[in-house]
């Protein structure tokens, strides 16, 4: 970072370490995390109901954590220890909610406006037009939010947090409804207003594209617990527990026993155990400090096997083998077969490949599956 | 056609001053009904909604009791004023604002409910105080509830019988309003005059009511006001 912006504003980062316990009939829900958020996207990762949301309202003060400590840089949000709570109104810190919450009765303007009531009215009307050039959606500054598009509405309400200067943002899955193309128009608008300003962005999502695409740092949550935490890489590609591989999209997750370990390959050979049938397929993987005999698990991506409809031969792949379709279905633009090859897997192709290769249920098959696709996880 | 129109213009009087004071009254009380999230906030709810149950004769004996020059509140209004409080104009302000409060309190509470919290969570991250966010986001966005109350108010003030009987009594210029005026020309047999104040009653209680139901269909068929979510 060069001096002239730290002097402008100085790189605070986001300590965060908060319990909170929600009693319910049935079971009690305990958010306990603890982490820190430097300047730049932050995801937050993991299923619904898991405590993301929760965790996002402590920061901003909508919920009050039993006990914990947030602060900002060497400002304190929230500590029970010295009874520090700041108001939300207080905290500076902006919050677009997963439904966005525009005032439905102010036009894009009066909402951009709507927390500058410090500023004298000029000032206040140039800092609105100003966010909303930069976010594009000046042209829109006498609509009201009912009558902008989706993405638009985005726009507004991030224009309508950003105005106000926050130390910290929070994004609730803001994006999650629109397309693609829309909402990586809008990360980069908003990537490039962070540029100047360097704060951090906790972004939570569901989505594991986006947290490929955005993450300089992920925090995988489940069941109120931090799980795993680093790059998208390290998080995502190898993953360590079996929620962060559902989370990262291994459609095919088996419990396996390592039948014999090949130190001078870096390779190991795993039975793959089917659920609830004695059957059983043995298959390449790499290889981890695992003792013969030993249980596994074992995750393979749909979309990382390749299928074939007669034998194929002189291949680098180490797992070829054979099976039979029991099922294929379209999923949107692409189709999911279901083989049967001693255990069932799912595998994901094209709609043109299902149409060139004929496929449908009950037809002979070969899977190839690639060694270092067959990612090795605890349990 | 005689018409009493020193009664007509004294129940608009009454009408519009208790409309304005619950007004002032009923806001507050109905956010604190609708955020509080004290355990025994029942009980205000209960006692505010009791003039829908209560004989207005029962409530009126009640407030004459608490007006009467006997009591804490009568001694300090005579003391202040000079005047006794009961069978005054100022007596029957206060008896219609106790009477009238649910019609007003209970529309604002409803609406001020249906809004958004998200939208009041919005205003505190915004940094704007509760306040604040009050007066920019819960008044605007309940404008309908908020004419609704007043008018059911301003309605029931301008036909209440039996609390003004009880606390008013029947004094010209100062308690005698319309609908004491019409009971009065009954008893005494004028058909017509009776006749006359009834219906001119009904034609302005109709207009206000029309006009009333006229500008909420038109804030609620708007369609601008959603939240906008995309979903």
């Amino acid at each position: 970072m060069s001096s002239e912006l730290d002097s402008k504003a100085p790189i605070a980062t986001l300590t965060a370490s908060v319990r909170k316990t929600f009693p319910s009939a049935g079971r009690n829900f305990t958010l306990d995390v603890g982490f820190s958020a430097a300047a730049g996207f932050t995801i937050l990762f993991g299923p619904s109901g898991s405590g993301k949301t929760t965790l996002l309202d402590c920061v901003a003060g909508l919920v009050t954590p039993d006990r914990g400590r947030i602060s900002i840089g060497e400002s304190v949000l929230f500590d029970t220890g010295s009874a520090i709570n700041v108001p939300v109104a207080k905290r500076r810190v902006g919050y677009v909610f997963q439904d966005l919450a525009l005032f439905p009765h102010l036009t894009i303007e009066q909402n951009t406006e709507y927390g500058l009531t410090h500023l004298a009215p000029h000032a206040r009307r140039e800092r609105a037009a100003a966010m909303l050039h930069e976010l594009r959606i000046d042209h829109l500054s006498q609509r009201r939010p009912a009558e902008v598009s989706g993405g638009e509405r985005q726009r507004a309400a991030l224009a309508r947090s950003l105005v106000t200067d926050p130390r910290v943002l929070l994004l609730d899955e803001p994006l999650a409804a629109l397309d693609v193309a829309t909402k990586s128009r809008i990360i980069e608008d908003l990537r490039s207003w962070n540029q100047k300003r360097a704060i951090p962005i906790l972004y939570i999502t569901h989505s594991r594209e986006e947290v490929l695409a955005l993450g300089e740092n992920v925090i995988v949550i489940d069941d109120g617990h931090i799980i795993a935490q680093g790059s998208p890489h390290e998080v995502l590609r190898a993953p360590l527990q079996e929620t962060v591989a559902q989370l990262a999209g291994f459609e095919n997750i088996f419990d396996a026993t390592v039948e014999s370990v090949h130190e001078d390959r870096g390779t190991m050979t795993c039975r793959l155990l089917a659920y609830e049938t004695e059957n059983s397929v043995t298959l390449e993987t790499p290889l981890i400090r695992a003792e013969e005999g030993s249980s596994a698990r074992v995750g393979i991506r749909a979309g990382d096997i390749l299928l074939a409809i007669s034998r194929p031969v002189g291949l680098s792949a180490r797992n070829v083998i054979q099976g039979r379709i029991v099922s294929v279905e379209r999923r949107d633009m692409i189709v999911a077969a279901r083989v049967n090859c001693g255990v069932e897997m799912e595998v994901h192709l094209t709609l043109a490949a299902r149409d060139a290769l004929q496929l449908e249920a009950s037809r002979e098959v070969w899977l190839v599956i690639k060694t270092h696709s067959c990612h090795l996880m605890q349990h | 056609m005689s018409i009493d129109w020193q009664a007509f213009w004294l129940t608009i009087e009454l009408a519009v001053l208790v409309s304005a004071l619950l007004l002032c009254i009923g806001l507050p009380l109905a956010y604190w009904i609708a955020f509080s999230r004290w355990r025994w906030k029942f009980f205000v709810e209960a006692a505010v909604a009791l003039p829908i149950v209560l004989p207005p004769t029962v409530l009126g004996f009640y407030l004459l009791v608490a007006l009467g020059s006997q009591s804490p509140l009568g001694r300090w209004w005579q003391s202040l004023t000079g005047h006794p409080l009961a069978f005054s104009f100022a007596g029957l302000v206060i008896g219609s604002i106790i009477y009238s409060l649910p019609f007003a309190v209970q529309p604002f509470a409803a609406s001020f409910s249906s809004i958004d919290r998200k939208l009041l969570a919005a205003s505190a991250t915004l940094g704007v105080s509760p306040l604040r966010s009050f007066i920019r986001v819960i008044i605007p966005l309940s404008r309908a509830g908020i004419v609704t109350g007043a008018a059911l108010a301003f309605a029931h003030t301008m036909g209440e019988f039996g609390v003004v009987l009880m606390i008013g009594g029947n004094i010209p210029g100062v308690t005698r309003t319309v609908s004491i005026s019409i009971y009065d020309q009954t008893q005494a047999s004028n058909y017509a005059a009776a006749n006359a104040m009834a219906l001119l009653l009904l034609i302005f209680s109709f207009a206000v009511l029309m006009i009333v139901y006229g500008l909420n269909r038109r804030t609620l068929n708007s369609g601008l006001w959603t939240t906008g979510a995309v979903k």
